[in-house]
């Protein structure tokens, strides 16, 4: 820093406490409110120290044996069917911009700019400008309530195959000539040099489309219709139908925690990767 | 930048390209056709025929007065968001910026909110408007404000915007710290010797520089309004009361979805689609320009 005020440094750690108090403070009252009974979060105004009912509601959740409206379907699987969308998207969504990276880079073929702007051009058609026509496809290849139609229209992406496409055009081409010359074949020099290379970009893409995979929202709501194949952030929106007081805040409260606990723990440990990822792509 | 090094096949780049064009062909393009198709198509009310209509969807759509308060709902909300969203980021990005120890654990603490989904910060924040049992609702009617979003319009607009903002910040954050750590320190410390303090080196040197990354926050920011927030909206205040926040991506599902007007929804998401273009463009054209400098 150039000059030091007491003052100014005050001030500095003052704002960003206040910042780090509102961003938190959403959360924290949520975490409270699933430590207690529904009960005593309908009294006004609601405590603000935690209870002692943590564990009973986070039981009660996860294995469903809360009784009410919503849901039927235990937290707990709604959690799996979450997890397993969002490693099958971002596993995926990595694979296939990989190999896509890969051809548009390393090969010389009649097509090539236009296939790398079929892809890039994806980019301008999100989920929601086009959820009817996507909607009636699924339907149509029988791919409702299935994992297959939670993840596979979602597995394009433009941004991952444009940050590979960038990061191999860095590789040096001695390594390409290298490999060529002892012999070599494309797919392995593919899997035994380039694939090693981006073990870095892999991660930090990771991170980015795991986080994207989870909290998907408007499409598991069209494609999916029966309880058992909604993803946790989904299911929540079935917990909050009735009223103020009809609802038991404490168990939605704690459903939102677990909710957002996995993707924030990805960002937290491995904040390294995802900040780089984040701050690459995008650029 | 060209390969020199090249590997020579003729079907293995289409192999390896074909599961990401098939992707693409069957839920990206066939699906965004086919909504060109259906928007210039009018449906009997129960499915079973339709007729070839031009442009009379879109010739309705705008003649539409709900459709023309959504427009004008979704630019109010995008440039609400955009704007706290980017002011607030830049300020607490600004003092990180200044920060000598704890910058790491400040960062740690701002950054997580991107983690939490947009639905579930709606939830988030919901529970804390709620009217009649949230802690916020309870404390502004101590002070003698009466709060209930379900009825007030503009209640309701102002708890979608926190919410959206609340989970928006960590991201432009990030961004601004990366481009107020990329300022040559030199400039700074030159601009202190000419006698600057820190609001006029803010003012005429930090944020000057910053502005391709204010741009490109601003881009993202707007798009993000613009699709992204459907889960805050759905999670929260369903588009009412009225149609008060019925934002534009809203409105596409509520028309296609629940009202079952397929030619309505068509034609929305073909103007939908050609914002998306617009935008992309502009962000486009302006990294182009960038690259220059």
């Amino acid at each position: 820093m150039v000059e030091r005020r007491s003052a100014l440094t005050a001030l500095t750690h003052l704002i960003l406490a206040l910042g780090v108090l509102i961003v938190a403070f959403p959360v924290y009252v949520a975490f409270i409110a699933s430590t207690h009974t529904a009960d005593a979060i309908v009294q006004v105004p609601m405590p603000l120290t935690p209870g002692n009912e943590m564990l009973a509601n986070y039981s009660a959740v996860l294995t469903g044996s809360a009784k009410g409206a919503g849901a039927a379907v235990p937290v707990g699987r709604m959690m799996w069917v979450s997890l397993v969308s969002a490693v099958v998207i971002a596993v995926g969504k990595i694979a296939i911009s990989l190999l896509s990276a890969f051809a548009i880079v390393y090969f010389r073929f009649p097509g090539r700019t236009l296939c790398f702007w079929a892809i890039f051009i994806t980019l301008m058609l999100p989920v929601e400008v086009r959820i009817g026509p996507t909607y009636q496809v699924v339907s149509d290849l029988g791919m409702l309530n299935t994992y297959a139609g939670l993840t596979i229209p979602l597995i394009a992406s433009a941004t991952a195959t444009f940050l590979f496409r960038q990061f191999f055009k860095t590789v040096p081409d001695e390594l390409a000539e290298a490999a060529r010359i002892d012999g070599a074949g494309p797919m392995r020099f593919f899997f035994t040099i380039l694939l090693p290379l981006s073990v870095t970009n892999i991660a930090a893409m990771f991170v980015i489309q795991f986080i994207y995979g989870w909290n998907q929202y408007l499409w598991p709501l069209l494609v999916t219709t029966e309880e058992r194949m909604y993803p946790v952030v989904m299911g929540i929106r079935s917990m909050i139908a009735g009223g103020d007081a009809v609802n038991e805040w404490n168990l939605i409260m704690a459903t939102a925690i677990l909710a957002m606990l996995p993707p924030a723990l990805v960002v937290l440990l491995m904040q390294r990767w995802f900040v780089k990822g984040l701050v690459d792509t995008e650029k | 930048m060209e390969k020199r090094a090249v590997f020579r096949s003729r079907w293995l780049p289409w192999a390896l390209l074909a599961p990401q064009l098939a992707v693409v062909g069957v839920f990206f393009f066939w699906p965004a056709a086919q909504a060109l198709y259906q928007s210039a198509q009018l449906q009997d009310a129960f499915g079973t025929s339709s007729e070839f209509v031009g442009l009379e969807n879109f010739r309705r759509l705008f003649a539409d007065e709900t459709y023309i308060a959504s427009f004008r709902t979704t630019a109010i909300f995008s440039v609400l968001v955009a704007g706290f969203g980017l002011a607030i980021a830049l300020l607490l990005a600004t003092y990180a910026d200044r920060v000598l120890r704890g910058a790491l654990a400040y960062r740690t603490l701002l950054i997580w909110p991107y983690a939490v989904a947009p639905a579930v910060a709606g939830v988030l924040w919901l529970f804390l408007f709620a009217p009649a049992i949230g802690i916020v609702s309870f404390a502004l009617r101590q002070l003698g404000y009466e709060w209930n979003f379900l009825l007030d319009g503009t209640q309701a607009m102002s708890l979608i915007v926190m919410a959206a903002v609340w989970k928006q910040v960590s991201y432009n954050f990030l961004f601004f710290l990366a481009g107020l750590q990329s300022i040559p320190r030199s400039l700074i410390e030159a601009a202190a010797i000419d006698g600057a303090g820190p609001w006029r080196r803010f003012r005429t040197v930090v944020f000057p520089l910053l502005s391709p990354t204010t741009f490109f926050l601003l881009v993202i920011n707007i798009v993000y309004a613009f699709f992204d927030t459907f889960a805050i909206v759905d999670a929260t205040t369903k588009g009412g009361p009225g149609k008060d926040t019925a934002i534009l991506v809203y409105k596409v599902y509520y028309d296609g979805f629940k009202g079952m007007d397929l030619g309505s929804s068509a034609a929305q998401s073909v103007v939908l689609m050609a914002i998306v273009i617009a935008l992309t463009v502009v962000q486009f054209r302006y990294i182009e320009r960038r690259v220059q400098y």
